[in-house]
């Protein structure tokens, strides 16, 4: 019997919808999706029939009007099938959320209910290639120009980059104060100077488009930065603060993919004349991971529920939900190849592309040095 | 460290590193990423003798020691451990057994070639159904007048695409279980042997992979290694010895993580420094380079053991699991270092990482080697 998380009937539909969608429309293409690193644009369509990019946007603007924790749980049942196609969905989202959190009423009104349709996607843009961990020595810049800024640099490693309209950008209007001199755009993908760079060949989640993003005197309405000139960082802290999670519920999502593939496994492979089920040391092994998976998804949800329920000091447990669940998928996906023996390192089975794809979560979003960094200066302010 | 190598060994540690840089690390991206045989580099090692290191130099190899093997391996495998793999199974998988159960005429039929790499060597142990069940096996041997007809699927064979001579693990008595398993060295062009297609592989791509089929394969019976009912015996001599070439593949990819990590992270800057003036990321590597220099140690005094002609099996068990544990920890960790670009084909630690994994398979999983250290505890 699954664990009892007190799940309200609205949030099993929808988990019970993106199970369905998971298991009958990502996992008979994972596989291909991978091998070819292409966009899963028929599964974009998909989601956006589903309405699953409005889950945390107001009903008001067309949404769900849910929070935090329905998009963990979408987003964890969508992983269990593939990580990478997943990413369209959860990086359409990270990038939402800075217009959701900080926006004013009129870019709300413009920009969100389109999204909440999946008319089209959503990115963000706050890693340079000189600033990853160290977002406050970021180098694109915004300068003012009458009616417009006018936006120089490149943004690396974008998720949904090249794929997405609308682009919520971090970048330097003040270069004398440093963190404090970063501001928000919106930057859709039709505006002069704005352009695609290299795509990134990754080692996993490679159905999903990481590419460089280039600003070349690219020009962007004063009416499209999201608050005032200075609030980039804490506009992208707040974003960070609310998205970790998602990050926590795709390695969740993946190791539990990957969990119930080994656990199938176990008990069909036969060695020694009995499933290796039997062996106490394939037993403990499972047993350590269904542990840690069900800690990193109780740290999850219970996250998800203080975000939801309006606590203002969320960067800690946010940052603890990332790190426990990415470590916990790298663990056990990692386990889940060694179950699987010689077949675990082949692209026939399915097992393989599980740790490949677990990887990221350990590094983007904040690599889990910066999450324990975050959680230790919050333990130190007390 | 010093590890106390002799003249000899430090010499073939400096021509295999050279040789290495040179010769190796210019392709192993490509080779990798279109999961391409090194022909040409296992062409090169043979000139240099390197694909029978511990043969005797009569009998075609090099006549050197275990430890300078394990050398070999680690500096190839530290630039490409796919290459580590294919001149590993040769030597250990493949000359080993035929030097210690071949008769002179096998000997001189198979091991010197082997050993010179005029031919290419690999060993078929597992099935489809059998992985560390090995005892278990069930490709058939029947005794036909002067032959034996092989029947059955080997599974994951290395090497298995590109060899000439096979070493064949087939049952001649199904009454036995580890007795009842006899070794046959099969050649390629003998009727009724077939190859699989190449596997596709998480990592060591650069080496090949396949299923070998025995379609009623006709093997004379002068080709049997060892006596009938030895061939789990042989099995096991060869696994011994590959365990040190396996840790030996894992402490040399281990290496090269660790050097690519260093590398970077005094070049990386974050929040205005070096992030290798980072404590989180010093103690990282303090950590990988302990336990690489831990797993190396171990492996040698395994490969000194084994020089010395005493049992090794235990030895050679724990420096297997404690190498390919402990890659897996530095590879993870040179790409946490590396951040967005360890995740990137850009950087090497991307294909390090999928390259690790496979050594806590292959060769006995990890579990296996538990096994067998835990076995030889309790039999004391």
């Amino acid at each position: 019997m699954e664990m009892d998380y007190f799940l309200t009937d609205d949030q099993k539909a929808l988990r019970d919808l993106a199970r369905k969608i998971a298991e009958e429309k990502i996992r008979p293409v994972a596989a291909q999706y991978d091998r070819d690193g292409t966009f899963p644009w028929d599964i974009v369509k998909v989601f956006a029939e589903a309405g699953l990019f409005g889950i945390v946007i107001p009903e008001e603007y067309g949404g769900l009007g849910m929070g935090v924790l329905e998009l963990a749980i979408v987003t964890e049942e969508l992983s269990k099938a593939c990580g990478g196609i997943t990413l369209a969905l959860a990086a359409s989202a990270l990038g939402t959320f800075p217009i959701l959190l900080s926006a004013n009423e009129e870019q709300q009104k413009r920009y969100l209910p389109d999204l909440a349709e999946g008319k089209y996607l959503a990115a963000f843009g706050l890693t340079e290639p000189n600033a990853g961990s160290d977002a406050g020595s970021m180098r694109t810049r915004a300068v003012r120009d009458c009616d417009d800024y006018i936006l120089n640099g490149s943004k690396i490693f974008i998720t949904n980059g090249g794929a997405a309209h609308l682009y919520t950008i971090i970048a330097v209007t003040d270069p004398t104060k440093g963190s404090r001199g970063t501001t928000a755009f919106i930057v859709q993908d039709d505006y002069p100077g704005f352009k695609v760079g290299k795509h990134e060949d990754k080692m996993g989640i490679r159905a999903s488009a990481t590419n460089e993003i280039i600003f070349e005197d690219c020009r962007v309405p004063v009416a499209n930065r999201i608050g005032s000139e200075g609030q980039g960082f804490l506009v992208a802290m707040k974003t960070l603060d609310k998205s970790r999670p998602g990050v926590a519920s795709q390695a969740l999502g993946i190791a539990q993919g990957a969990f119930d593939l080994a656990l199938d496994y176990a008990k069909h492979r036969f060695q020694f004349g009995h499933p290796i089920m039997n062996l106490q040391a394939i037993q403990f092994m499972l047993a350590d991971m269904a542990t840690s998976i069900e800690a990193a998804r109780a740290l999850l949800y219970q996250t998800a529920r203080h975000i939801d329920a309006g606590n203002k000091d969320i960067s800690r447990y946010s940052a603890m939900s990332k790190l426990m669940a990415s470590d916990v998928a790298m663990k056990v996906t990692t386990d889940a190849v060694q179950i699987f023996g010689g077949y675990g390192y082949m692209r026939d089975y399915p097992i393989e592309k599980y740790m490949r794809d677990a990887k990221i979560t350990q590094i983007y979003e904040g690599t889990n040095q910066i999450q324990r960094l975050v959680i230790g200066n919050t333990l130190i302010k007390g | 460290m010093d590890h106390l190598l002799t003249e000899q060994q430090l010499e073939v540690k400096h021509v295999i590193r050279e040789f290495a840089e040179k010769e190796i690390r210019p392709t192993v991206a490509e080779r990798d990423e279109k999961s391409q045989f090194p022909t040409e580099i296992i062409k090169q090692i043979a000139d240099l003798g390197f694909m029978g290191v511990n043969t005797p130099e009569e009998l075609g190899g090099a006549g050197m020691d275990t430890v300078t093997y394990a050398i070999v391996i680690e500096e190839l495998s530290r630039v490409d451990p796919s290459v580590g793999v294919i001149v590993s199974v040769n030597n250990s998988l493949v000359c080993y057994p035929i030097q210690k159960f071949g008769t002179p005429d096998q000997h001189a039929r198979y091991l010197k070639p082997l050993a010179e790499g005029k031919l290419l060597g690999a060993f078929c142990l597992t099935e489809p159904g059998v992985g560390s069940d090995a005892a278990g096996l069930t490709t058939s041997a029947v005794k036909d007048g002067d032959d034996y007809i092989l029947t059955g699927e080997k599974a994951f064979i290395t090497n298995g695409l590109m060899s000439d001579t096979y070493i064949i693990m087939a049952r001649t008595d199904k009454a036995q279980k580890t007795k009842g398993i006899s070794a046959f060295m099969v050649d390629a062009t003998m009727p009724g042997f077939k190859r699989g297609p190449n596997e596709k592989k998480m990592g060591i791509r650069s080496s090949d992979c396949c299923m070998i089929i025995l379609e009623e394969c006709r093997v004379p019976a002068k080709n049997m290694l060892g006596k009938e009912g030895d061939g789990f015996k042989v099995a096991m001599t060869a696994l011994d010895s590959g365990r040190i070439g396996i840790a030996a593949q894992a402490i040399g990819l281990a290496q090269g993580a660790l050097e690519e990590a260093v590398k970077y992270s005094k070049i990386r800057e974050q929040f205005g420094q070096a992030i290798a003036e980072f404590q989180a990321t010093q103690f990282k590597l303090a950590d990988m380079e302990m336990m690489t220099e831990a797993a190396r140690l171990l492996n040698y005094s395994a490969a000194r053991r084994k020089d010395s002609g005493q049992r090794f099996s235990h030895e050679a068990a724990m420096a297997k699991l404690y190498a390919s544990d402990i890659v897996m920890k530095v590879a993870m960790e040179a790409v946490q270092i590396h951040g967005g670009n360890g995740y990137l084909k850009d950087f090497p630690v991307e294909r390090m990482l999928r390259d690790a994994k496979v050594t806590e398979i292959y060769e006995g999983t990890s579990e296996i080697q538990r096994t067998i250290i835990a076995r030889n505890l309790l039999n004391a």
